[in-house]
């Protein structure tokens, strides 16, 4: 029998650590090869880590939520014949180059939690159900301390025999907040929950507080008469029912953009503020802001001035739904120029974006209605949406992002400008 | 003399009024407790203590006069009591207590004052000692002035015709004793004289003695008594008392003495509570779940507060309301107030009797099947569980038997904490002893008894 040690691969692009997000195993657990052991969390992806032996979990590497060095022990497997690690080899716990301690020993090692359902809220059940006019069952010593938490222990649940209530009944209510004051109906809900931010959270958080920290936005709200452009949008996909892909507003948008920065090539651009450097990139890398369950994520459509408008919705699709299903690939959420959000029907009357770093424009799209625009005779019920922008004003003058934004207003009233000129 | 003032004023020092006293004396509150008598109330000084000793001694000469009938093969010559010094004893104890009692409440700094007490106002009480009269003026005023035994019109207290608190005060045994009422009291002082010789007559209207208790619970009790040699008129209805004869409506019954013990009545009438228009139970003071009466600052505890009449309730009110006066987050959330009943054989019930509560059901464990009991010559009597047949909680707890009354202790503290039959079936109770009987009892309601 020998201990086979498997260490954090390295899962990406050049990076030196990676946050623990889920074991799929504990110790105890016997595993084959290819199971899948843990994933961490890289750049916006979760990575799964398998197993290249058979054997049984002797130790985990690290709790949820832990940054672990790549080439640290993630895990130990006690596997048949000789493992890996013997007593000339590096100590698992002498890696100097490592932060923290490479191994949880298995006594402290803790269950694995799923890392979807962190720090649950306690858990309080059904209302109890009691006779009226009895009496809970408590001891003396909780119904004391009942009064004086000013609880009606007759709302409480028991988990005890009969119902009866125990201190950890009592405490688990408080906790969940349950707590009423005497005759009020509306009880004041002092409960906390605790959540880690880890993953995901994490990383969105990471990158939101760059974004806001290091670049001074400044933010325009433009009018956009789109009426032109949705009756066109509306023929292409009457036309093209069933045939091509269904073609939204993003694809028009991306086209705009495309053309606008053909001008202001400044306005697609990653700025690497360490060096001082502002890339301006040929080609039209347009990120699309996407709602998943585990939170904000931004495929990149590549080279966006290189596809078709169906081209560019099919990708839209493609990357949107694999950003959901979380299959995306790396390099799918990385690369980006220029970003587009838009919150469709919730979108707003205006929104101050804040711009995924190190770009320095992005483009916000705020809800479509009817409202009534003068047209120097009379009213004219016409499709109007505005779009909020914001661009990185240490790079970007607010002449240039007043340009930029009338230009994208321009080619949206006017769609036939945005292929005649391109 | 000079006039007192303090925070709290407690009228009465019987076990509700001095606990009260020494719990607010930890609590730092500025106490006065007041009372015409001596320190510790009826309990100990005409009650629960004084009834207890002539008990054991009854027991005891009891226990000498009959072994000669008994299967131990010990033999004693006839013995003899002198009554007189048997009551010197007893007084002696008594005697001990209130010097104790006196002592705890020195030590909490609670003041006494001897004297009786008279509610001027809400706020202001006047005592009177002889031809002292001084006033005291308190911030919270617990009325703890108890209870006292109910006069029959027809049979006033006086010569041949005593209360409880005469009876314990006889000393001569005298040798024909009637006794008018068949609750605990009578019958715990009936058979006190009957073990001492008296020819006993207990003359009961209702039609059974201890009415309150269900049949099975008083069932040994009667057995005893009529082995005792103790007559009992159920149903019969005491009349007056002439020619060395109480008179009934089922005849005359020969009576050197009789001890009338019809029940007791608050101790309202005196003091002034009328005039305070306090809002009333019945004949009692009405108390909310604090003990507060309707009058802002007034509190009132034990037996003037009504039913049951026991000194550990009041003792358990005193203490509360001395925290309640000091802030403290408490009010009375007694799930059962355990009664005992020192006949022969003793009775205990706690909570709820069978069918008392809908959804109930309950089990026995009869002594007959108890080591311990045989060994101790009476196996009479049982334990019996009262629960939930929906989900086992015990709400009851009964036992009749031989010194049985130590059993209080679990039964009290088996339903505060909310057991259910599993609980109780899962403590390990000592062998042997008669509380096997309650495990026993739970095992027997859970279907799996294992000495029955």
């Amino acid at each position: 029998m020998g201990v086979f040690a498997i260490r954090l691969p390295d899962v990406g692009e050049g990076i030196a650590e990676a946050e623990l997000v889920e074991w799929h195993v504990k110790v105890g657990d016997v595993v084959r090869e290819d199971d899948v052991l843990a994933a961490v969390m890289t750049d916006k992806a979760a990575v799964e880590v398998p197993s290249s032996v058979d054997g049984k979990v002797l130790a985990l590497g690290g709790e949820i939520g832990d940054m672990i060095a790549i080439g640290a022990v993630l895990i130990r497997i006690e596997v048949d014949g000789e493992g890996n690690e013997s007593g000339d080899v590096e100590a698992p716990t002498a890696a100097p180059v490592e932060e923290r301690p490479a191994v949880v020993e298995a006594v402290a090692a803790p269950a694995p939690k799923p890392a979807a359902k962190p720090a649950a809220a306690p858990v309080v059940s059904a209302p109890v159900k009691r006779a009226a006019g009895t009496k809970p069952l408590a001891s003396p010593s909780v119904r004391a301390r009942a009064r004086e938490e000013g609880v009606d222990l007759r709302q409480v649940p028991g988990s005890g025999a009969a119902g009866r209530i125990s201190h950890a009944d009592l405490d688990n209510w408080i906790a969940s907040g349950g707590i009423q004051q005497g005759g009020v109906t509306r009880g004041q809900n002092t409960g906390v929950e605790e959540v880690r931010v880890i993953g995901m959270r994490r990383k969105i958080a990471e990158k939101m507080a760059i974004s806001k920290r290091q670049i001074p936005h400044i933010t325009i709200v433009e009018e956009v008469d789109m009426s032109a452009l949705e009756d066109l949008r509306a023929a292409l996909n009457a036309k093209h029912k069933g045939e091509r892909a269904k073609l939204t507003l993003l694809p028009f948008l991306m086209r705009a953009i495309v053309e606008a920065v053909r001008e202001q090539p400044e306005l697609n651009a990653r700025y690497d503020d360490e060096a001082g450097v502002i890339h301006r990139h040929g080609g039209v890398h347009v990120g699309i802001a996407t709602q998943t369950p585990n939170g904000l994520n931004v495929p990149v459509v590549k080279h966006a001035e290189a596809g078709s408008l169906w081209d560019n919705a099919e990708t839209v699709a493609r990357l949107a739904q694999e950003a959901r299903d979380g299959t995306i690939k790396r390099d799918e959420l990385s690369g980006g120029t220029i970003t587009i959000t838009s919150l469709g029907p919730l979108g707003a009357i205006a929104t101050t974006p804040i711009i995924n770093h190190p770009e320095v424009a992005i483009v916000g799209v705020n809800k479509m209605q009817i409202r009534p625009v003068w047209d120097g005779q009379q009213f004219q019920p016409r499709k109007m949406m505005n779009i909020s922008c914001s661009f990185d004003h240490r790079v970007i003058d607010g002449w240039d992002a007043a340009v930029f934004v009338q230009k994208l207003k321009t080619l949206l009233e006017t769609p036939a400008m945005l292929f005649v000129e391109g | 003399m000079t006039d007192l003032t303090c925070k709290l004023l407690i009228i009465g020092a019987g076990p509700g009024g001095y606990v009260c006293a020494i719990r607010a004396g930890q609590l730092g509150i500025d106490t006065i407790v007041v009372d015409a008598g001596k320190p510790g109330g009826t309990c100990l000084n005409v009650g629960c203590i004084p009834s207890k000793a002539m008990i054991h001694a009854a027991d005891e000469f009891h226990k000498i006069a009959h072994v000669n009938d008994g299967p131990l093969g010990i033999s004693a010559s006839a013995p003899s009591i002198d009554l007189a010094q048997t009551v010197a004893w007893k007084d002696g104890i008594v005697q001990r207590l209130n010097t104790g009692v006196s002592a705890l409440m020195k030590k909490a700094k609670a003041r006494f004052v001897t004297g009786q007490a008279r509610f001027l106002d809400g706020k202001t009480v006047e005592v009177t000692n002889g031809d002292e009269v001084q006033q005291i003026r308190a911030e919270y005023v617990v009325i703890a002035t108890g209870s006292a035994p109910v006069e029959l019109p027809f049979l006033p207290f006086g010569g041949p015709i005593l209360s409880s608190t005469e009876a314990l005060d006889l000393t001569e045994v005298p040798e024909t004793l009637a006794v008018v009422g068949g609750g605990y009291i009578g019958l715990e002082l009936g058979t006190v004289f009957a073990k001492l010789g008296s020819k006993v007559t207990v003359v009961e209207a209702e039609d059974r003695i201890l009415s309150l208790y269900d049949k099975a619970l008083t069932k040994p009790v009667a057995k005893r008594l009529e082995d005792l040699g103790v007559t009992v008129m159920t149903g019969t209805k005491a009349q007056g008392y002439s020619d060395g004869a109480l008179q009934t409506d089922q005849g005359k019954v020969a009576a050197e003495k009789v001890l009338v013990t019809v029940g007791r009545r608050p101790r309202t009438a005196g003091i002034g509570i009328e005039e305070l228009a306090l809002t009333q139970d019945g004949p009692f003071v009405k108390i909310d779940s604090f003990c507060q009466t309707s009058m802002r600052g007034i509190y009132a505890i034990g037996d003037v507060t009504g039913e049951p009449m026991l000194a550990h309730r009041a003792m358990a009110q005193g203490e509360m309301v001395a925290e309640h006066i000091a802030g403290h987050a408490v009010e009375w959330d007694k799930r059962a107030i355990p009664a005992v009943c020192f006949t022969d054989p003793e009775v205990v019930t706690c909570g709820a009797l069978p069918g008392e509560i809908d959804g109930t059901k309950s089990s026995e464990f009869p002594f007959k099947a108890n080591g311990r009991a045989m060994t101790t010559e009476r196996d009479d009597g049982f334990v019996r569980v009262v629960y939930r047949e929906e989900d086992h909680a015990v709400v009851g707890l009964q036992a009749v038997g031989a010194e049985i009354s130590e059993l209080s202790a679990s039964f009290s503290l088996a339903i505060e904490m909310g057991a259910c039959l599993e609980d109780i079936a899962a403590t390990i109770h000592v062998h042997p002893t008669q509380s096997e009987g309650l495990q026993e009892a739970c095992l027997k309601a859970l279907g799996h008894a294992l000495h029955i």
